[in-house]
């Protein structure tokens, strides 16, 4: 257990009485998304250490510097989990970035994000002050949602020490149902089940087949099991896995990978290259030869939106308004602009 | 009688019958749920249309007159209280469900929309809008979305904030922002998780975008009667340590049980000191694994009687219950003040213990309703507002409740929003650091401060003052602030 609030409090200020630019660093795992950045390396890898964890109250707190493995750990020792799966990208992932990245696995579409299952936080802002929102309870509206606002942010805003999240419980079984079909037939099936009691918690596409993981008590298993066609996946948990964490043959190759969002039921969009669809189709991987721009303009036909996810350069737009809103919101905690300059977009 | 210029020219922008300011027309406005608040706005205005509203505002904004939005006027905290010098815009008129897509299990609504409205527009599709706050029937999504609202089922099913996709909002200066996507996330900063439960501090919500969720197969509700509050608590640890998410999970005292038995005749055992209700929801055969393992963990925890709903009615009229317990309360007694703390679950014996000792000393009775599965309490205090100082001994009852959630680890409120009516303990739950946060959040959405302006977050000043009266355990909350 090592609480660095202190010693990072103190690099902050000097940082803002230099006027030095400090990028935010921990396990690293996810240093390929977003823009470059520049500053001075501000490591909050060794903060870290679980502060809270009571399985009974549903929630744990931690110092971001823990690495997300110890927290899966802890939790699975108690039968419990991080509902919404994050990626680790690498065994060097901490709940900080984590949380910083706000990236989900599989599961999203049914259980929630990372920010839905944020509770509070502890921040370090940009006067160099340590200020807490939200909480260790579910149900909190004092104050704005600033916990929530801070998950995705990418430390654009802040410095993030501790984290409290929901937690829940594993499911007692699981199994995945498997069959061949084409893209669009995936799409249908997948959306169908949007509106179907089933306990779904996880639907792809690979490219040629659909997988569908059911997941709940023992009796809900079985009994959905025998509703829905197809074969039984074996060792379903290594490919969700591989999924979740890219490790799929799929996402060995070389090339700009896009990653696209739309509605589920956004049919096969007309764009040449390798598709994997995950979340029911409403996270859609791509490996495309084509420019962005005919990329983004067929995504966004459909309603959605589009970034390079690894092996490119992003060059993201918010509408005017939007954009300056955040530039606002960006000088609201962090007023001499220090924290990770330039990372989520170029002029923020 | 002179009017504001504003006046005259709402009614160039607005028909007649949209422009209410006679005293008498604008009388129906002046409080929301909370009405020990009460105040007359200057103006009332029902637009009808997004263009509408972006008149209103920019006139307003041109005439530095302040904004007050307002959806049902549900709300228990008063949020919707209008101001004197102010102009409340109701949002009544934007009643239309403007699209059901049940191939991406969505809706999208105008804000003026009931809650139940949604469910009601959805289960033609074998789908429904899971946060359903008791006011339901009534409460309209904007509102929902305003206050980031609860219910029942939050535990296994999320708050307001889990359950919506997108919104558009007009900001007090004029702009119509979309702010969240029909796609589960959306690029930059998640404004959708800020607005929400923002208390109409930061824009004025114009449409909504719900997730819908399917309807489960099958719900049943177990009933358990305890002869100790302490052991009910210890029961609902010991279901979610099993690790059975109830989709509710709720708890009552003696007091609640016998005026909600006397109000519906749920045949609740009125000799129980708790009850809990717990629902569960899910497959056919799922939801028989669990009523078998529930009914075992509350027997194992000393439960006195476990009852499983005979039918659907049986079901019904056990929520009836609970869901009565407020007006059963009022029966009871002439007034009664609602309070709406979260707390760490295993704090419970305590707090309830705090709380009856609190209440033999101001002589007040309390009638506990609790959201077991969530720490959501709300202590229902029962006074006379004619009996001389009652309500102020209530109220400071009630702060001292909130101030003992706050220490405990939970939060001053868990649903009903901080309004007008927690704005003072706001400044024990944050100190200078978060208040200067939320301020600054509120100056970059809202620079002129014209919207709901005095709510939800204190000012250092009220603080300070508020502090002076309340020294908590000898200690000077913002002692680092200069006093004047």
């Amino acid at each position: 257990m090592n609480d660095l609030s202190m010693s990072l409090q103190q690099q902050v200020m000097q940082a803002i009485g230099n006027r030095t630019p400090l990028c935010i660093t921990a396990g690293g795992s996810k240093a390929f998304l977003g823009h470059d950045t520049e500053g001075m390396a501000i490591d909050v890898n060794a903060h870290r250490g679980i502060i809270e964890y009571d399985p009974r109250e549903l929630v744990l707190t931690a110092r971001s510097g823990t690495p997300l493995e110890d927290i899966e750990n802890t939790l699975a020792a108690s039968g419990q989990m991080l509902a919404f799966e994050p990626p680790h990208f690498g065994n060097t992932a901490t709940l900080g970035g984590t949380i910083a990245c706000g990236l989900s696995g599989p599961r999203r579409p049914y259980s929630g994000s990372a920010r839905d299952f944020v509770l509070g936080c502890k921040m370090l802002n940009g006067k160099g002050e340590i200020a807490s929102f939200g909480g260790q309870v579910m149900k909190n509206v004092a104050g704005y949602d600033v916990s929530r606002l801070l998950a995705g942010s990418r430390g654009t805003l802040g410095i993030l020490l501790e984290i409290s999240l929901k937690v829940l419980p594993k499911p007692a079984a699981s199994v995945t149902i498997s069959r061949e079909c084409s893209q669009t037939d995936a799409i249908i099936a997948m959306s169908e089940l949007l509106s179907k009691p089933y306990p779904v918690d996880a639907a792809c596409y690979d490219g040629e087949r659909v997988h569908l993981r059911i997941s709940g008590s023992e009796q809900a298993v079985s009994e959905t099991r025998k509703k829905i066609p197809g074969e039984t996946l074996p060792d379903a948990d290594t490919f969700w896995q591989g999924l979740r964490e890219h490790e799929l043959s799929f996402f060995h190759r070389p090339g700009t990978l896009y990653r696209i969002a739309v509605k589920p039921s956004t049919r096969p969009l007309h764009l040449n290259g390798q598709w994997l669809l995950d979340w029911g189709g409403a996270q859609r991987w791509l490996y495309s030869d084509e420019d962005m721009q005919t990329i983004r303009h067929q995504v966004e036909l459909s309603g959605g939106h589009v970034a390079v996810f690894r092996g490119g350069k992003n060059e993201t737009q918010l509408p005017a308004p939007l954009f300056a809103l955040h530039h606002r919101l960006k000088t609201s905690f962090d007023p001499g602009n220090i924290f990770n300059r330039s990372l989520l977009y170029a002029t923020l | 009688m002179n009017h504001h210029p504003l006046i005259s020219e709402l009614k160039n922008i607005l028909p007649a019958e949209s422009v209410l300011h006679d005293r008498e027309d604008v009388r129906p406005f002046e409080c929301d749920g909370l009405s020990v608040y009460r105040r007359l706005p200057m103006v009332v205005v029902l637009p009808e249309t997004v263009e509408e509203v972006l008149r209103i505002v920019r006139l307003c904004h041109e005439h530095k007159v302040p904004i007050v939005a307002r959806g049902a006027g549900t709300g228990l905290s008063g949020g919707a209280l209008p101001l004197e010098e102010g102009v409340l815009l109701s949002l009544a008129k934007f009643k239309r469900i403007i699209n059901i897509d049940a191939e991406n299990a969505m809706a999208t609504v105008e804000p003026g929309v009931r809650n139940l409205a949604i469910s009601e527009a959805a289960a033609r599709y074998g789908l429904y809008y899971a946060p359903d706050p008791s006011s339901q029937i009534a409460c309209t999504i904007g509102g929902n979305v305003a206050e980031n609202s609860g219910g029942v089922h939050c535990l296994k099913y999320g708050l307001t904030v889990h359950n919506i996709l997108m919104l558009k909002v007009v900001t007090m200066e004029g702009e119509l922002l979309t702010i969240g996507s029909q796609t589960l996330d959306t690029p930059g900063y998640d404004l959708l998780a800020l607005m929400t439960g923002s208390e109409g501090m930061l824009g004025i919500i114009v449409e909504v975008t719900v997730k819908l969720l399917p309807r489960p197969e099958r719900a049943q509700v177990v009933l358990a009667a305890f002869d100790d509050v302490a052991r009910a608590g210890e029961a609902v640890g010991a279901i979610i340590a099993a690790g059975i998410i109830p989709a509710g999970l709720e708890m009552m005292d003696r007091l609640a049980i016998r005026a909600a038995e006397d109000f519906v005749h749920a045949g609740y055992p009125v000799d129980a000191e708790a009850i809990l209700l717990c629902e569960l929801d899910g497959t056919h055969a799922e939801v028989s694994e669990y009523i078998m393992a529930v009914r075992k963990i509350l027997t194992d925890n000393g439960a006195t009687e476990v009852r499983t709903a005979a039918d659907e009615a049986e079901r019904q009229l056990f929520w009836k219950g609970r869901k009565s317990a407020f007006p059963a309360v009022g029966r009871i007694s002439p007034d009664y003040y609602c309070m709406d703390g979260t707390i760490p679950r295993r704090q419970l014996p305590r707090v309830l213990q705090q709380i009856n000792n609190w209440s033999a000393e101001y002589e007040l009775p309390v009638a506990n309703v609790f959201h077991a599965g969530d720490g959501n309490l709300h202590p229902l205090i029962l006074f006379d507002a004619n009996k001389q100082g009652e309500l102020e001994r209530t109220e400071e009852f009630g702060r001292r409740i909130l101030e003992l959630c706050v220490e405990v680890g939970g939060s001053i409120t868990g649903e009903h929003g901080v309004g007008m009516e927690k704005i003072d303990q706001m400044c024990t739950q944050f100190g200078n650091a978060e208040l200067h946060q939320f301020h600054a959040i509120k100056a970059a959405f809202d620079p002129a401060g014209l919207l709901n302006p005095g709510k939800a977050v204190p000012t250092l000043h009220r603080c300070a003052e508020f502090g002076a009266m309340h020294i908590h355990h000898g200690k000077l909350p913002h002692a680092d602030l200069e006093r004047f």
